[in-house]
């Protein structure tokens, strides 16, 4: 009698997982041949899952080494002077057009990673990396508007809002991000190198930046919150974690209709890499509905695996929350950073500088 | 004896052998490559690379010319009112006794204990929209509306003469104690009202601490970019934040140089300033 309410017990508890495995997903196997191999991941701090690298060391048998890194230069230096032995590195957009034109990264065999279908078209084939040859996305995010719903009740959901208001306001201090936003209300290329719609940017800028009392490195969700600004141009992350951290509603975070900018990391294979098919098999391992699910509930960032969506692993809570997860029509206006190039380069600099020195002339 | 003179002079050079070495490798060399860079085209990633072109001296005489201005004014605006401020309180702590003059100079040495970046970020908070000292105002019913007070260019004065204060009270106390105030009584004994004994007798007697204060305080204020980026936003941009940034992520080396070389240059000239006026002083 004890023994059946024990089995009972045992077959309630497994049920769900039965269940769920039944539903439509097959847990993520390893291919064979890797047992005893290792893994040299290099990936940003605080941004993968507890689980994600023991699960994969378990699912092939392998052993993984786990660094991180700060910043793109960062990561970027450290292969530029010869890659120490990494097989994984995590950088952002342009970042990975960079590396590919320098020739640090080693092209992806994609028959290698089927998961490749799990991934939201959309994400696929951005302008850095048109042909996915080098990068699959791992995790993205939006520049736009974090603001104080006290002086904002109503929202915002235009940038001729942010213009327009009459109150103190911080831009980010992207360059490309900014100059970009302007160039899709001048109708123009928001990557373009043209010297004269790169100064047109500038100048739409500086008309519309007369409430602009601060252009913030990273720090315009604190300037925010302090109440020195009642709108902070920002990433989404930086403002969630301050609606976060108050546990109020005092501040919303928006992308406005007009278009802003979306960042997408990347995983991509340093030259040099010791074992790229392992690494290849990895980039699957993570494209995995289930997997990528995981790894997105637990870090917070926008997934870009849709599987992951669809069958419903990933948190309602974080699907539903519009600061993450932009609805699809807010996702057709985003345009991503390119590395334009060192001459466009120096003219967006060149750019850059004339609008800080005018904005507060 | 002369031969031991000879050998101790011999010992003294070679003493000095380490300080000229280091001063070679490490500010005359890093120096000069600067001064090559200022000259170089901006290559890919913001390096310096061929050719030689002196359009970052252009750009930095053109458009940056207003954030010259902007810096120098700031600064000197800051050396005049550290030295109203900071004339008085010497005087005073240097005329105390001397259990007094002593823990008057601990005072005015006691903020250093704490980091410079975390007391101008204590800045941010008290300068505020919602700070301590708006707080303070509304809550008094003094203002209505709270008065804006950061990221303005007096939000970046505060900040530097708050900074640099001690600098100018130092040298300044250091003449005054050295004074020997049996001159004022001489000059008052000759007719000299207090005004005129200030002017023709305690001033010039105490010039050099006052020019050394303004040196201290004019040269590190016209390149400060700590307190300006935390203080002064969009409207308080100076020469140091923009050289700040030529050097970043993709920056633009040769002009952030030739902005730091032209920066060199106007601290070269209040020194040469400090030097000349020193030395006719001196004469005097």
């Amino acid at each position: 009698m004890k023994n059946l309410t024990l089995l009972i017990c045992i077959i309630c508890l497994m049920a769900p997982v039965a269940f769920a495995q039944d539903m439509e997903h097959e847990p993520w196997t390893c291919p064979e041949g890797y047992e005893g191999q290792t893994l040299s991941i290099f990936n940003w701090s605080t941004y993968i899952a507890e689980d994600t690298v023991p699960n994969f060391e378990a699912a092939c048998g392998v052993s993984v080494n786990y660094d991180i890194y700060e910043s793109n230069e960062q990561m970027l230096a450290r292969i530029r002077q010869g890659n120490p032995g990494y097989d994984i590195i995590v950088p952002s957009g342009g970042t990975v057009q960079r590396m590919a034109e320098e020739m640090l990264l080693i092209p992806l065999d994609l028959a290698m990673i089927p998961n490749v279908a799990n991934v939201i078209p959309d994400l696929l084939g951005a302008a850095y990396d048109p042909e996915n040859m080098y990068s699959l996305p791992y995790q993205w995010g939006t520049v736009g508007v974090g603001y104080s719903t006290e002086v904002f009740p109503d929202g915002i959901s235009s940038w001729d809002q942010v213009w327009e208001h009459d109150g103190p306001v911080a831009w980010l201090d992207d360059r490309q991000t900014m100059l970009g936003i302007a160039h899709l209300f001048l109708g123009n290329d928001p990557n373009t190198t043209d010297a004269d719609e790169i100064n047109a940017a500038r100048d739409y800028l500086i008309e519309k930046g007369g409430n602009v009392v601060t252009v913030a490195a990273d720090d315009g969700q604190v300037l925010l919150e302090r109440g020195d600004v009642d709108i902070a141009v920002e990433y989404n992350g930086d403002i969630l974690q301050i609606s976060w951290d108050c546990e109020c509603d005092d501040y919303a975070y928006a992308i406005p209709e007009e278009g802003s900018n979306v960042w997408i990391d990347n995983l991509s294979i340093p030259v040099d890499a010791p074992n790229p098919e392992l690494a290849m098999v990895f980039i699957d391992y993570i494209l995995d509905a289930k997997v990528g699910a995981d790894l997105t509930n637990y870090i917070w960032y926008a997934s870009p695996n849709q599987a992951s969506i669809e069958s419903g692993y990933i948190d309602e809570e974080i699907l539903n929350d519009p600061a993450i997860f932009p609805p699809a029509e807010q996702v057709a206006n985003l345009f991503a950073i390119i590395d334009v190039g060192a001459e466009a380069e120096e003219l967006i600099n060149n750019a850059w500088d004339e609008l800080l020195i005018f904005l507060g002339a | 004896m002369s031969d031991r003179l000879r050998r101790l002079q011999q010992n003294g050079s070679l003493l000095a052998l380490p300080t000229v070495a280091w001063l070679v490798i490490f500010f005359v060399l890093p120096l000069l490559i600067v001064l090559v860079v200022s000259f170089m085209t901006r290559g890919r990633g913001g390096v310096g690379q061929l050719p030689f072109t002196p359009e970052h001296y252009e750009r930095t005489f053109g458009v940056f010319f207003i954030i010259l201005q902007r810096s120098i004014g700031l600064a000197a605006l800051t050396t005049v009112v550290c030295l109203l401020v900071g004339y008085p309180l010497a005087f005073f702590i240097a005329t105390r006794r001397r259990l007094v003059q002593q823990i008057a100079l601990f005072l005015v040495i006691l903020p250093f204990w704490t980091n410079f970046l975390i007391r101008t970020y204590a800045w941010r908070i008290l300068l505020g929209e919602e700070g301590t000292i708006n707080g303070i105002l509304t809550g008094l019913g003094l203002v209505g509306e709270p008065l804006s007070l950061l990221n303005t260019q007096f939000a970046v004065l505060l900040g530097l003469v708050y900074g640099f204060l001690s600098f100018m009270v130092l040298p300044i106390f250091a003449s005054v104690e050295r004074f020997n105030f049996r001159y004022v009584d001489a000059a008052h004994d000759l007719g000299a009202n207090d005004v005129r004994t200030f002017l023709r007798v305690v001033l010039p007697l105490t010039l050099p601490g006052v020019l050394a204060g303004c040196a201290l305080v004019f040269i590190p204020s016209v390149g400060a970019f700590v307190t300006p980026d935390l203080l002064g936003g969009t409207k308080g941009l100076m020469i140091g934040n923009l050289i700040n940034k030529q050097f970043g992520g993709s920056g633009n080396m040769p002009l952030g140089s030739a902005l730091s070389i032209v920066m060199m240059a106007l601290v070269m000239i209040s020194l040469l300033v400090y030097v000349f006026a020193n030395r006719r002083d001196a004469r005097a």
